[in-house]
């Protein structure tokens, strides 16, 4: 009797083993991001052992950073701590595999915090891919300022985000937006920037003028955004570190607005108004080298650069409507992308070089979508009264944008979705808020 | 007596101009700043036909618009003749014309096309004779709305432009 109960118990171990396997992706523990609908993948993110005790304070907190990141991207459901089996008492042992199946944790994130005297703080961590009973690529260690500790939380989710998915990460990025408040008929903006995920908030102008459409350097030092601090739209340069801003040294009395840069962070191209036509130009930051883009009586605006710099796209009425169109980076005959019903506006390139998204007003109703390059496979993400303006995360894979409600008491906020069009959420911002745009990765 | 008159002019126009001040929006902020201690009602109220005031009620200082559109109907050019012939007749002003879109549109489009109605309305100033050094155009987009439902009814009157004259240059 007992033997057999021994031979089915063997049996079922190794058949066990097997089903699982065979549940398994061919390869280590993967999510395919594409567009059918996925299950989110079961992890846990046990606290970080404090291994000093100045480290217990940022223990339990960086394990939640890293949790809410991986569970804000829809593809990961986090395992709650109170049904945990085992505790993680040791960084440097393996863990428990069986306590961590029986509750169906697909991934482990286990880490260690210490902090040294000196308001520096080590932040180190593995991954286990449970049902395979190893550990998902290399252990890896962050150091830094105990107040740069929701970064180093950021960048040890970004690391196991990236592993399980095979995408870049995005979670240690900031985003520049404007924070608006007061009567839909006399608003007041100012300039604001924060952690991707809605912490760590400062703002870079009072609310003393307008300023609209703010858009990161490519290493995410500098701002240009249109400001009416002078009377009327002009085009502003803003120094993130020293909060320090400048007009765009433009030789004119014109109004400009719709201001990017260009990946080498010298030139600049915006919008230009002259006999009431806007035109598209180039200058550098510094000043000096303008060059005019366009000359139609249509009005040109809201570009943008491909990333590699050889190409800009933008938003032009000259077939009658808005619509967008790609032409090279010196300017040169424009070709038209977009073809469907509608009008298309605020184009933005993807840093992933493959799409290009952009807002879509179509019977009353506003919509973010993306297209590829030469504007095939358009795809519409979202639908609402006033969703407009898209920015993209480091990776191509999520975008924020803004979304406002109808009435005399609506409000804009940003929301962010994935590609796939799913996982719409709203991002946290105290107050309203609009136009935003998303940093590179931070180093 | 003359130079009473004078004295009292030169204080009367300084007078409008802080209640005409360019940048009523401030920048940006709030509506315009009203330094006045004179009452323009008693000097030069609506009834006065060289008073602001009669520019902005009795003559009509702004114009409305299509959606999308910046040409001029056939009541937008009445009323931006009348508002030419005032301005011929009182020299001492100057105009700033702002041009205002309604919500339906992302936000850089709206500031271009805020400026085409503020071009559409100086083009048509300069055609009736005002020099169009005494002219200046901006655009709000959709920053500054007159009304706030979300419908036509308030959409139609955000989609604007307004003639806002001062007294004496342009700043």
């Amino acid at each position: 009797m007992r033997l057999i109960k021994a031979l089915t118990l063997a049996v079922l171990c190794c058949g066990a083993a097997q089903t699982t396997v065979a549940q398994e992706r061919s390869g280590p523990l993967r999510i395919e991001i594409t567009e059918g609908v996925i299950e989110p993948l079961p992890f846990a993110v046990p606290t970080f052992i404090a291994e000093n005790p100045a480290a217990q304070e940022y223990a339990q907190s960086i394990a939640q950073v890293i949790a809410a990141d991986l569970a804000g991207t829809g593809l990961f459901r986090e395992i709650p701590r109170d049904a945990f089996i085992s505790t993680i008492t040791s960084f440097d042992s393996t863990i428990q595999y069986s306590d961590w199946k029986a509750i169906n944790a697909q991934a482990v994130v286990t880490g260690a915090v210490s902090a040294a005297g000196d308001g520096r703080i080590t932040v180190k961590f593995r991954v286990f891919d449970v049902f395979a009973e190893a550990q998902l690529g290399d252990g890896l260690q962050f150091g830094g300022s105990a107040g740069s500790w929701r970064r180093m939380a950021h960048k040890v989710a970004d690391a196991v985000y990236s592993r399980i998915t095979g995408e870049g990460g995005y979670f240690d990025s900031r985003v520049v937006f404007v924070s608006e408040s007061g009567p839909k008929d006399n608003r007041l903006k100012r300039l604001a920037v924060m952690d991707y995920d809605g912490a760590n908030v400062q703002y870079l102008t009072d609310n003393s003028a307008i300023v609209l459409a703010p858009r990161f350097s490519p290493n995410g030092d500098r701002v240009l955004y249109t400001s009416y601090e002078t009377g009327s739209p002009r085009v502003f340069v803003l120094d993130v570190g020293t909060v320090q801003r400048r007009a765009l040294d433009v030789p004119t009395e014109s109004m400009t607005f719709a201001p990017r840069f260009g990946p080498d962070g010298q030139k600049v191209l915006f919008s230009l108004t002259e006999g009431g036509n806007s035109d598209l130009y180039a200058m550098n930051v510094n000043g000096g080298g303008i060059q005019r883009l366009t000359s139609t009586p249509s009005i040109e605006t809201a570009p943008d650069f491909s990333p590699d710099g050889s190409q800009i796209v933008f938003e032009s009425d000259r077939s009658g409507t808005q619509q967008l169109y790609v032409m090279p980076a010196s300017g040169g005959e424009p070709t038209r992308i977009s073809f469907g019903q509608g009008r298309y506006g605020t184009p933005v390139w993807s840093p992933r070089g493959d799409l290009i998204a952009f807002t879509k007003q179509n019977n009353g109703r506003f919509h973010i979508g993306v297209m590829r390059t030469d504007g095939s496979e358009e795809r519409l993400l979202t639908a609402s009264f006033l969703d407009e303006g898209p920015t993209w995360a480091p990776n191509g894979r999520v975008i924020m944008f803004t979304r406002g409600t109808q009435g005399a008491g609506g409000e804009p906020a940003l929301y962010s979705v994935d590609i796939s069009g799913r996982n719409l959420r709203r991002v946290p911002t105290d107050g309203s808020a609009s136009d935003p745009a998303w940093s590179p990765l931070l180093k | 007596m003359k130079l009473y008159s004078k004295a009292i002019l030169m204080v009367l126009a300084m007078g409008l101009a802080a209640c005409t001040n360019p940048g009523r929006f401030g920048a940006g902020g709030a509506g315009g700043a009203d330094g006045s201690g004179f009452n323009s009602a008693n000097l030069g109220g609506a009834n006065d036909p060289s008073s602001p005031a009669y520019f902005q009620q009795t003559i009509g200082d702004r114009v409305l618009f299509a959606v999308d559109q910046s040409t001029l109907s056939p009541e937008a050019t009445q009323i931006l003749t009348q508002q030419a012939r005032w301005l011929s007749n009182n020299t001492e002003f100057t105009a700033l014309i702002e041009g205002h879109a309604d919500e339906q549109g992302t936000r850089e489009y709206n500031l271009a096309l805020g400026a085409r109605r503020a071009n559409s309305v100086m083009e048509y100033l300069v055609s009736q004779g005002v020099s169009p050094s005494r002219l200046k155009t901006i655009t709000y987009g959709k920053e500054r709305p007159l009304a706030i439902c979300s419908d036509e009814a308030c959409y139609s009157q955000n989609r604007r432009a307004v003639t806002v004259i001062a007294a004496g240059g342009l700043s």
